[in-house]
């Protein structure tokens, strides 16, 4: 079974909860650590694991959109980060999920260059790579409670915007939806085979070419019996 | 791609101070002052790399993962390379015999080390630029012709450095063309495209970041002709012209080193990570 994220680009309300409660949660792990250098100073340099982008879709026959696109790991099943480390510390555990481990890591940087979506950031403090653990230490944790063994951003997101499940279970509720949102991966030129799926924004209203409101009411309405009881018509 | 001094130096002296321990080693300059120059520059440019680790004192872990990083076996290529070549270099230095054999095999391991310093780079399909057989190439050339100016006839270095020239000039125009040729979009990193226009309206951050300084920005500089065409002249005719006019081969190939900084400073900058189409949306190393 993998586990992974599944983020919906149509409720996304570029809130960056995520953002925020990924930071929380990492930053109260010893190994995980993701502080800001000079958080408080005239030059704050900051490292997070996830990072909402708004971008604006522009086309002739529909209104701009405004699309909220939260960028992470994507959690490669074929992960490029991984070989390129000389020490390591990249792996790849049991379970499919890429993790670091931070005593080993030499902070060379190379793992960020390798993978395409820019999904790791070096901790500006302790000079060590991070990058998204799937919360391992709470989807594993068998001292929650269930409907709390899920990553802190899928927790926190307000509108449900992030799933986290397997895709790949096509009877899974989350398996369904990613079928019929027509789900898709990230550049899959790559080769990386990202196993977490983006949800397209739903199509929305279309004004055709040279459309004008149909009138509401047919024969032309009130005006037109008015126009016509007083012989202007 | 950010361009750190201490990564620009390393892979111009170690390449240089390879090219020259190969020459060596290959006979082809005999004499304790090639040695020496050759281990001194080599030495330079493998502690300058250290200065690129935020915890250099974990670099031994890197000869863990020689099977599949390209990093890991640069680190056990030089150190081979240099344990191979200090028994003819000591024979050289008190006046022994030529140890033909390991000299031979320390240039193969020399120019192993060379390659993959290069495939470091070259291995990483997220920059494109990066991710083709020229930069082995170059590296290869490079190296090579630093290495002549301490061990071949200033003839034969002035050509290599003709020929370093052509071939510099020719992949910067052949890099511009097939990145250009890729034709990679925002709207294809973020999936966006299919529906439309995809301009960025705000960014995920409100100042610099790893993401940013690392993968997004270029030098001003980045994609100037003025500084390509400075580049191949500080790297190939300069010194050629040199060495030619009589000027002692070191001090050509000092000029020749300055040109390589110049153009590994650009093979820095002006490389571009996909991961920059999620910012500024293209890969092109100019600013329009
Ligand atoms: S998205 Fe990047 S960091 Fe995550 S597994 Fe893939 S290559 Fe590695
Ligand atoms: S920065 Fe750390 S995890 Fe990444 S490649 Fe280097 S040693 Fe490995």
């Amino acid at each position: 079974m993998s586990r992974t994220l599944v983020i919906d680009l149509d409720s996304c309300t570029g809130c960056h909860a995520c953002t925020i409660a990924c930071k929380g949660w990492q930053n109260a792990n010893e190994d995980t650590r993701l502080p800001d250098a000079e958080a408080y100073g005239a030059a704050p340099f900051g490292a997070f694991l996830n990072r909402v982008h708004s971008y604006e879709v522009i086309a002739d026959d529909t209104p701009a959109r405004l699309i909220h696109y939260p960028r992470t790991c994507v959690h490669c099943e074929n992960p490029p980060c991984v070989p390129v480390c000389p020490t390591g510390a990249s792996h790849q555990t049991a379970d499919g999920l890429v993790q670091i481990d931070a005593k080993r890591c030499m902070g060379c940087g190379l793992c960020a260059w390798a993978c395409p979506y820019g999904a790791r950031e070096l901790d500006p403090v302790a000079g060590v790579m991070r990058k998204c653990t799937l919360c391992a230490n709470r989807i594993d944790d068998p001292a929650r409670p269930a409907e709390d063994r899920i990553p802190a951003c899928v927790r926190a997101c307000p509108t449900g915007a992030r799933h986290f499940g397997d895709p790949t279970d096509a009877e899974s509720p989350l398996g369904r939806l990613v079928a019929a949102r027509g789900g898709f991966a990230p550049m899959p030129e790559f080769g990386t085979k990202p196993t977490s799926r983006y949800l397209p924004p739903r199509p929305k209203d279309r004004l055709g070419a040279g459309a004008v409101p149909t009138p509401l009411v047919p024969g032309g309405g009130l005006q037109v019996w008015l126009d016509k009881l007083l012989g202007r018509g | 791609m950010r361009a750190v001094p201490s990564v620009i130096l390393f892979t111009t002296l170690s390449g240089a101070g390879f090219g020259t321990l190969a020459a060596a080693g290959l006979g082809l300059g005999a004499g304790p002052g090639v040695w020496l120059a050759g281990y001194g520059l080599a030495g330079a440019g493998l502690i300058a790399s250290g200065f690129h680790l935020a915890h250099p004192l974990r670099a031994p872990l890197a000869f863990r993962r020689w099977r599949t990083s390209w990093l890991s076996r640069e680190a056990w290529a030089a150190v081979a390379a240099l344990l191979v070549l200090a028994a003819p270099a000591a024979s050289a230095l008190i006046g022994g015999p030529e140890l033909r054999f390991l000299g031979a095999l320390g240039a193969g391991l020399c120019l192993a080390t060379v390659v993959s310093t290069a495939m470091i780079y070259a291995s990483l399909r997220a920059v494109p630029r990066w991710h083709h057989g020229s930069v082995p190439l170059t590296y290869l050339a490079c190296a090579g012709t630093g290495g002549c100016f301490l061990t071949t006839a200033p003839g034969v270095t002035a050509l290599a450095c003709l020929a370093l020239a052509v071939l510099l000039g020719a992949v910067f125009v052949l890099g511009d063309r097939r990145v250009a040729a890729l034709g990679l979009t925002r709207g294809w990193a973020t999936g966006l495209g299919s529906s439309g226009t995809v301009r960025s309206f705000e960014l995920p951050r409100s100042g610099p970041s790893f993401i940013t300084r690392e993968l997004v920005e270029r030098a001003a500089g980045a994609g100037s002709p003025l500084l390509r065409l400075l580049s191949l002249l500080l790297a190939g005719l300069a010194p050629a012209g040199l060495l030619l006019a009589g000027t002692p081969p070191a001090a050509a190939l000092a000029v020749h080193l300055a040109g390589i900084l110049l153009s590994r400073w650009l093979f820095f900058t002006e490389a571009t990570h996909v991961a920059a189409l999620f910012y500024r949306g293209d890969l092109t190393p100019s600013r329009p």
